[in-house]
């Protein structure tokens, strides 16, 4: 039975069991003197039985969803003839998906021995199987939960405070799918770089001067012994970040301080969305637009001036980098020059001041901490950023500061790991994992400081 | 010479000398104070400038591409050539080689290439997605063949571009670099032909991706957009509208619900390309899901959003005001009924606009797609969640990465496909706050 199928019949079962429930409860209250005789009302009676119905299907589905796939993969490999069995991990994958092709029907190569041909039968066999048997138990196990529900229902059962506390603990595991997220990202992430410092030390990973992940195919070949030093890539992040940073804030912040302060109402109105479609352009244009446009004429305009320009050069990363977080640093700075006050400024303006000075002396000072929460968000944006590098910045990794030559970041290296055939014990694939430890650790560093900043700033004038 | 005077002095300073001194630095503070507005006027206007450049580039580049030129040739559809036995057997009639029939026109038209390179040349003029358009003719009429009709077919993308620059007034050097002269001759004979013209371009609205510009679409990459944000929709806004209700109307404030409320505000900053790692360690290779599927790249972009989602939420249920609460309560509604029932219809608008733009920054998003596998080279438009696809955002950036200088129009125009998404998303999300926005 295909799955939609299954599907739509326990939606089906459901929703006879809440008209069944419902009916069960009203022709309750008949026999006891009227609707008022019940605890709840008749629907109430009808979602629970529904209820009923439905978790245990909804469990088990999730069971067989999680575990089906790996138990059948088990009985096939240990079906497999014993050469086939004994390969190495990454092998024993590969022919796996080969088994899976050949049972799906997506490859008639005719080369392939026999015994695939039968381990994909006995999978394809098998998997009919399981999928038999879990329509059977579901239907089974959500006819009998709504007959253990039906069988429950009595003129003074509290069927609304069963359903409430079963939506309750609906809405409470939603509210926890952020921490289990962030669980995931740490274990899964944290456990394939754990895999890969086995093979690498930490030390050499993180103080090693030379990055070049390509492992040597044969032992002897030059210049791809594989060296995984990250520093060079952090420097290239930490370059390009800092260009767009250098960019973004004194503009951004200029932006906050005239709308907030200068401008007209109207001005403001109009201009302030205009700036957000800023905020709302796909990085991916972004890079297209750096790649295709800043980068040539940064190359041109050095040439005119006759320096060397790489054509990947962090400048033009860095620049449009700049313009993406424009709006991002003068919203937040705006928020934080919002909350400054009006008293302060009227204070300054009774003294003399003029509207700069006030601005200058008064008004920054007292939104400092909260423009620096935005700047701190903003640098952890700027360096998990990757659309832009990715399609602007280089590839080669190069210890240097100089923005006009081409330097990779950390996220252009994770893209240029992970993308394209990979596989899944070499370190250069694991190497991707680490440096995306390292960035989920430093991003989520600079995002809990600007967070605490902001919000301590924030009770300080509310 | 102020700070030395002291404190005592200044007090003593008469109102003349006081004025004087005020005077004198008065000049200096103003041009400051210009200076400082001044500044602030170029910070906006650069700003502004930025935008305006972005999109002009863009529609610069891109504004051609919706444009395509085809050549009319008179095809004779010979039945000799592509169906020999004349059974009209479908398998016989789709296995033909109907370049043939493109060569011989072309043939016709210029009799003179003779040599083996000159012919070349001559069929280099053609797209050679020609060829399938007239496999469909004769697939869906197999009583055409024998006839002669004239039909128009895609110009290759290098002759293209250079009727397009030509038609624009430019010479067409430029771009010319890949055309020979004779194709040059015969492309501006056939324009005084009146064989030549500017089309609307469908290929490109109807399409998957190809290796050939002039037969690369974008309807393959909206599709897959389309399945994965739908799968974000369903997953995201439910399960976020959740999360809110209960941190905002039930929990009571403890640290668990600290940590879950930083937690979500630290996801919304995390990169997003740690959200694709995630997919890939967890979806992909625990789980066993397909590579490049909408299902998988939907997931992870639902996680991505659900911060979002869950803040918009929240912020929503708070406007609702406490007023409202307290009378459903007073007539004897369960907490939940009051919640349901009362606050979540009022908060409801809130919440719509906070899922559409959380949906239109994940249509926008490429780097977690990337770690999925979406950067497959996929011809074929994907016609389900689990089937292997690309995303437009993706599909620019692989067109981006193309060699072919035709693909740099298309990926301007697939970019403003994608604007004009989101475009419609974001207006969508603001008549929806001004529509049935209510202020307490």
């Amino acid at each position: 039975m295909r799955l939609p199928t299954l599907l739509l019949i326990l939606a089906a079962t459901v929703l006879a069991a809440y008209f069944l429930g419902r009916q069960r409860a009203l022709s309750l209250a008949r026999q006891t003197g009227g609707i008022r005789s019940l605890h709840s009302l008749p629907k109430y009676y009808g979602y629970y039985a529904a209820l009923g119905a439905l978790l245990p299907g909804i469990a088990l589905l999730l069971m067989w969803a999680a575990f089906s796939e790996s138990l059948i993969t088990a009985r096939v490999v240990a079906s497999l003839p014993e050469v086939l069995r004994n390969q190495p991990e990454a092998q024993l994958g590969l022919t796996l998906n080969d088994i899976r092709n050949l049972a799906g029907g997506q490859m008639y190569d005719e080369s392939r021995s026999a015994e695939f041909a039968v381990a994909a039968d006995l999978y394809n066999s098998l998997r009919d199987a399981s999928r038999k048997i879990l329509a059977g138990l579901i239907i089974a196990l959500s006819f009998s939960g709504f007959a253990l529900a039906w069988f429950q229902l009595r003129p003074q059962f509290r069927a609304r405070n069963r359903v409430e506390a079963a939506f309750r603990s609906v809405l409470v595991l939603a509210s926890l799918l952020a921490i289990v997220t962030t669980i995931g990202i740490l274990l899964s992430v944290s456990f394939e770089a754990l895999r890969f410092f086995r093979q690498v030390p930490v030390s050499e990973f993180l103080f090693g001067l030379n990055w070049s992940p390509q492992t040597a195919i044969r032992a002897d070949q030059v210049g791809s012994s594989g060296a995984f030093g990250a520093v060079p890539l952090f420097v290239g992040t930490l370059l390009i970040s800092g260009i767009a940073l250098l960019v973004s804030v004194p503009i951004g912040l200029m932006i906050a301080i005239y709308l907030s302060e200068y401008a007209r109402p109207r001005l403001r109105r109009i201009v302030k969305p205009v700036l957000e479609v800023l905020a709302g352009i796909p990085t991916v244009v972004y890079g297209y637009f750096a790649a295709l446009t800043v980068a040539p004429v940064i190359r041109l305009a050095g040439q005119q001036l006759g320096l060397e320009v790489a054509s990947e050069a962090a400048l033009g990363a860095g620049l449009v980098m700049g313009i993406m977080i424009i709006p991002f640093v003068s919203s937040l700075s705006d928020d934080a020059i919002n909350a400054v006050p009006q008293a302060m400024r009227d204070g300054s303006f009774a003294l003399g001041a003029t509207r700069s000075e006030t601005i200058k002396r008064v008004v920054l000072p007292a939104a400092l901490p909260g423009i620096v929460g935005g700047v701190l968000l903003a640098a952890s944006r700027a360096i998990g950023e990757t659309m832009i590098v990715v399609m602007a910045a280089g590839l080669s990794a190069r210890l240097s500061f100089n923005p006009l030559e081409s330097v990779t970041t950390v996220t252009v290296q994770i893209v240029t790991l992970l993308v394209g055939d990979q596989e899944f014990d070499s370190p250069k694939t694991l190497a991707a994992f680490a440096l995306g430890l390292m960035l989920f650790i430093v991003t989520l560093i600079l995002n809990i400081i600007a967070l605490h900043v902001v919000r301590r700033y924030r009770e300080q004038y509310e | 010479m102020m700070a030395n005077d002291g404190d005592r002095n200044r007090h003593q300073l008469s109102p003349e000398e006081t004025r004087r001194r005020v005077n004198a630095g008065l000049r200096r503070r103003y041009r400051s104070e210009q200076l400082f507005r001044f500044y602030g006027i170029c910070s906006v206007s650069l700003g502004v400038v930025f935008l305006l450049v972005l999109f002009g580039t863009i529609i610069g580049n891109g504004y051609s591409a919706f444009q395509q030129s085809f050549v009319r040739l008179d095809i004779h559809f010979d039945a000799e050539l592509v169906d020999p036995d004349g059974a009209r057997d479908p398998e016989v009639l789709s296995a033909a080689d109907y370049s043939l029939l493109v060569k011989s026109a072309l043939r016709e038209i210029v009799p003179e290439a003779g040599s083996r390179a000159e012919r070349r040349e001559l069929n280099g003029l053609v797209s050679a997605g020609a060829v399938f358009e007239l496999r469909e003719t004769v697939m869906a009429d197999a009583r055409i063949l024998g006839q002669t009709r004239s039909m128009w077919l895609p110009l290759a993308s290098e002759m293209d571009l250079w009727i397009k620059a030509r038609s624009a007034g430019e010479s067409g050097e430029d771009v010319g670099g890949r055309i020979s002269a004779n194709q040059r001759a015969w492309l501006e004979r056939l324009q005084a032909d009146d064989r030549i013209e500017l089309q609307f371009n469908k290929a490109f609205f109807s399409n998957g991706d190809s290796r050939e510009p002039e037969l690369a679409g974008v309807w393959g990459a909206t599709k897959g957009s389309f399945f994965m944000l739908l799968v974000t929709l369903l997953l995201s806004f439910p399960l976020g509208v959740a999360a809110a209700i209960y941190l905002e109307e039930f929990a009571r404030r403890s640290w668990w619900v600290d940590v879950v409320e930083v937690n979500i505000n630290n996801l919304a900053a995390v990169p997003s390309i740690v959200f694709g790692l995630l997919g890939l360690a967890v979806f992909i290779n625990f789980f066993g899901l397909p590579r490049s599927a909408p299902l998988v790249g939907g997931l992870v972009l639902t996680l991505m959003t659900l911060p979002v989602v869950i803040i918009a939420s929240r912020a929503a249920i708070k406007a609702v005001p406490p007023s409202v609460r307290e009378a459903a309560l007073g007539i004897g509604a369960s907490q939940m009924q009051m919640v349901f029932h009362h606050v979540l219809p009022l908060a409801l608008p809130g919440m719509l606009t906070g899922a559409i733009i959380g949906m239109a920054r994940a249509l926008g998003e490429s780097a977690p797609l990337l770690m999925i596998g979406m950067v497959a080279f996929i011809v074929d438009v994907p016609s389900g969640p689990m089937s292997p696809s690309t995303a437009l955002p993706v599909q620019i950036y692989l067109w981006a990465d193309s060699p072919e200088r035709a693909f740099v129009e298309r990926t301007s125009a697939a970019i403003m496909v994608l604007l004009a998404f989101l475009l419609v998303m974001n207006a969508t999300a603001v008549w929806l706050r001004s529509r049935f926005e209510r202020r307490w």
